[in-house]
C-alpha cells in the first residue's frame, strides 16, 4: 500500500484504489483514523468517532468483499449529528439530546449504509443547525484547519472541518440556510444543497421543515455527483419527497461553451469583501475564457429574503422544537413540580441560548395578532424572491454569486451579534426559500483563507450544476490544503472581523 | 416594539423559563432582529399569494394496510420515566 494524503486523496481514487485491490477498506479507514487521532485535539469535528464501528465494518467489508460490493463499498464517511442513526447516539449538539439513542436511521444514512459504507462518526453542529459557525454547539467549538483560531462556518461545521482536515473522505451535512455551502466554501471543499425534495428527510431532526435539505461535503465535484446518486429518490416515509426527473451523472464537461450564467447585481452589493470579490471576478472571466458567457441579472427582492427567512424558519422551528418537552426522550429536568413546571424547566435547561432565541422569534410570529404582519408576511415575500428566481432562470442556464460575503472569521468575534452572524447566509438563503440547487465550490484564496464559489440553478438541474461546476474546477485547479496554523488572535466579544491584512 | 412584558408573554407561550437577565438580554435582541425584519413592511404584498411549500405537491396516499410500526420496547427506550409501559409524567398542575 502507498501511502495516501488523506487531505488530497479523493473518493473517485480511493474508489479505484479499492477496486484495483491496492488498499483494502480497513487501510483506507485506519488513514482516517490515524488523522482523527493526529488532527482532531486541534480541530474537534466530531461529536463522536465511531472508532470501534469503522475498524470492525471495514474488516468485514474486505472480508465478505464478493457480497458487499457495490459503488461506495468500504469508503468512509462521516455523518452530521442531526441524522439519526440507529445504535449510534444523535445528539443535535444539544443538551436537551444528550443521551438519545435512535431507534431507527434517517433514510439518506440508510441508503450510503446499505451501500456498505463506513462510518466515521457523527460530527459537530450548531445546536439544531441553527448556526453559521458551530459556535452554538453545546458541546465544543470546531475550528478551521486553515487558521485554527477562525470558525468552520456552520451549521455542518463539523462535517466540512472533517473533510478539510483529512479527518473524513466526504460527509453528510444538511442546509437549511446556507448550512452546506457556508462551512464547504469557509473549508475549501466542495459542498451541494440539491433540490428541495430530492433527498428524503426523514430521520432528519427537522429545523424548517419547508426549508431543510441533506446534502454531500465533498473534496471534488465528482465525488459529491457519487455521493448525490445515491442518496436522491423518492421515500415513502418524507411525503415531500420527490424523483428526480433524470439519474444523478457522474460529470466529465471541461468545457462551458454556450452556457449563460447570470450574475445577481444584488448579490454584489451586500458588502462583499475584496479578496472574496477578487477570486468572485477572476472566476467569472474563467467562465468566459471557457466558452461561457456572463451577464447581470437583478434579482430585487434580495434585500428582503433574509428577514422573511429569518420569521419562516424560526416559526418552523419554534413548532417542530415543541416535542422536546421532556415525555418522550431527551433531558426531563429534576423533580418537577408539575406538568407545566416540567415543560418549562426541561426545555429552559436543555436548550442553548441560539436556540431559546429562534423559539421566541417563531412563537412571536406566529402568536395572535401578530401572525398576518410576519408569518403571513414572510410567505408572500417568499413568493416573491421565488419570482425573482423563475424570471432571472428564464434567460440563463445558471446564477453565479460568491458564496459567503467574508471568508473565514475569527471565532468569537460574531456571538455577540446575532444578526451580523445571521448575515453570512445573505447570498446562501434565498436558494432555500426557493427550494433551487446550488454548489459551493473552492475558487482561491483570500489571505490564505479559502474563497467559495456559488452556482445556483433551476430546480432539477442537478446535473447541469454539476457538470459545469466540475470544468470549472478543473479550470481553477485549487491545489492548497489547509496549514492547521493558528493565527491566535481572538478577536474582542462583538468586534466584526476587518479584512485581513 | 418589544418589550419585557412581551418577552415574558411570548416565552410563556413557548414553555420556556427565562430568568429575569435573559429577558432583559432577549428584549434588546430581539428587538434588533425584529427591527430588521420589519423591512418587509416596504413592500406591497396585498395581491400576492404566500408560499407555504416551493413544490407543487398534492396529498400523498398510500394504501390503508396495516403494518409493523415502533415497538412499544423501542417508543418507550428513551424516555426519562416509564410506568405500566406508559410514558410517565408529573401530575397536571
Amino acid at each position: 500500500m502507498t501511502a495516501l494524503d488523506p487531505l488530497r486523496l479523493t473518493a473517485r481514487v480511493a474508489k479505484r484504489l479499492l477496486v484495483d485491490g491496492e488498499i483494502s477498506s480497513a487501510e483506507l479507514t485506519k488513514v482516517y483514523l490515524d488523522q482523527i487521532a493526529a488532527v482532531e485535539p486541534r480541530v474537534r469535528a466530531y461529536i463522536r468517532v465511531t472508532y470501534d464501528n469503522a475498524a470492525k465494518y471495514s474488516t468485514k467489508v474486505d472480508r465478505e468483499m464478493q457480497a458487499m460490493r457495490g459503488p461506495l463499498a468500504g469508503l468512509p464517511i462521516a455523518i452530521k449529528d442531526n441524522m439519526v442513526t440507529e445504535g449510534v447516539t444523535t445528539t443535535c449538539a444539544s443538551r436537551i439530546l444528550h443521551d438519545y439513542m435512535p431507534v431507527y436511521t434517517a433514510t439518506a444514512v440508510r441508503q450510503v449504509w446499505d451501500r456498505h459504507v463506513v462510518m466515521l462518526g457523527k460530527t459537530n453542529l450548531d445546536e439544531f443547525a441553527m448556526g453559521s459557525s458551530t459556535e452554538n454547539s453545546s458541546y465544543q467549538t470546531t475550528h478551521n484547519p486553515w487558521d485554527l483560531a477562525t470558525v468552520p462556518g456552520g451549521s455542518s461545521g463539523g462535517s466540512a472541518a472533517a473533510v478539510a482536515a483529512g479527518e473524513a473522505l466526504w460527509a453528510l451535512g444538511s442546509d437549511t440556510g446556507g448550512s452546506i455551502r457556508q462551512p464547504a466554501a469557509l473549508c475549501g471543499i466542495v459542498g451541494m444543497k440539491p433540490t428541495y425534495g430530492a433527498v428524503s428527510r426523514y430521520g432528519l431532526v427537522a429545523f424548517a421543515s419547508s426549508l431543510d435539505q441533506i446534502g454531500p461535503l465533498t473534496r471534488s465535484v465528482y465525488d459529491c455527483a457519487l455521493l448525490l446518486q445515491h442518496i436522491v429518490g423518492h421515500d415513502p416515509n418524507d411525503a415531500t419527497s420527490v424523483a428526480l426527473p433524470e439519474p444523478v451523472a457522474l460529470p466529465s464537461a471541461e468545457r462551458l461553451d454556450g452556457l449563460r450564467v447570470g450574475i445577481p447585481a444584488e448579490y454584489l452589493a451586500v458588502g462583499i469583501e475584496p479578496g472574496v470579490r477578487a477570486r468572485f471576478d477572476e472566476t467569472i472571466a474563467r467562465i468566459e475564457e471557457m466558452g461561457g458567457t456572463c451577464v447581470e441579472i437583478s434579482l430585487p427582492h434580495t434585500e428582503y429574503a433574509l428577514p422573511a427567512y429569518y420569521i419562516i424558519a424560526p416559526a418552523e422551528a419554534s413548532a417542530n422544537l415543541a416535542r422536546f418537552d421532556g415525555v418522550r426522550y431527551g433531558h426531563r429536568c429534576a423533580d418537577p413540580v408539575d406538568l407545566l413546571d416540567m415543560y418549562e424547566r426541561t426545555r429552559s435547561e436543555g436548550f442553548g441560548p441560539e436556540v431559546k432565541r429562534r423559539i421566541m422569534i417563531g412563537t412571536y410570529a406566529l402568536s395572535a395578532g401578530y401572525y398576518d404582519a410576519n408569518y403571513g408576511r414572510a410567505q408572500k415575500v417568499r413568493t416573491l424572491v421565488r419570482r425573482d428566481f423563475a424570471r432571472a432562470i428564464a434567460a440563463v442556464d445558471l446564477i453565479a454569486s460568491p458564496t459567503t460575503p467574508s471568508v473565514a472569521f475569527k471565532a468569537g468575534s460574531r456571538t455577540a451579534d446575532p444578526l451580523s452572524m445571521y448575515m453570512c447566509d445573505i447570498c446562501t438563503i434565498p436558494v432555500n426559500l426557493a427550494g433551487l440547487p446550488a454548489i459551493s465550490i473552492p475558487c482561491g484564496l483570500s489571505d490564505g483563507l479559502p474563497v467559495g464559489f456559488q452556482l445556483i440553478g433551476p430546480a432539477f438541474s442537478e446535473n447541469r450544476i454539476l457538470q459545469a461546476a466540475h470544468a470549472l474546477e478543473g479550470a481553477i485547479g485549487f491545489a492548497p490544503a489547509p496549514t492547521f496554523c493558528d493565527s491566535g488572535v481572538v478577536a474582542a466579544a462583538g468586534e466584526r472581523t476587518e479584512a485581513r491584512a | 416594539m418589544i418589550g419585557e412584558d412581551d418577552v415574558r408573554y411570548v416565552a410563556k407561550l413557548a414553555r420556556l423559563r427565562l430568568e429575569q437577565d435573559e429577558v432583559a438580554r432577549m428584549a434588546g435582541e430581539l428587538a434588533k432582529i425584529l427591527a430588521h425584519i420589519d423591512k418587509m413592511s416596504e413592500l406591497d404584498v396585498a395581491d400576492v399569494p404566500p408560499t407555504a411549500h416551493v413544490l407543487d405537491v398534492v396529498n400523498v396516499t398510500r394504501p390503508d394496510k396495516p403494518r409493523p410500526g415502533l415497538s412499544r420496547e423501542d417508543a418507550l427506550r428513551n424516555a426519562p420515566a416509564v410506568s405500566d409501559d406508559c410514558f410517565r409524567v408529573p401530575r397536571m398542575g
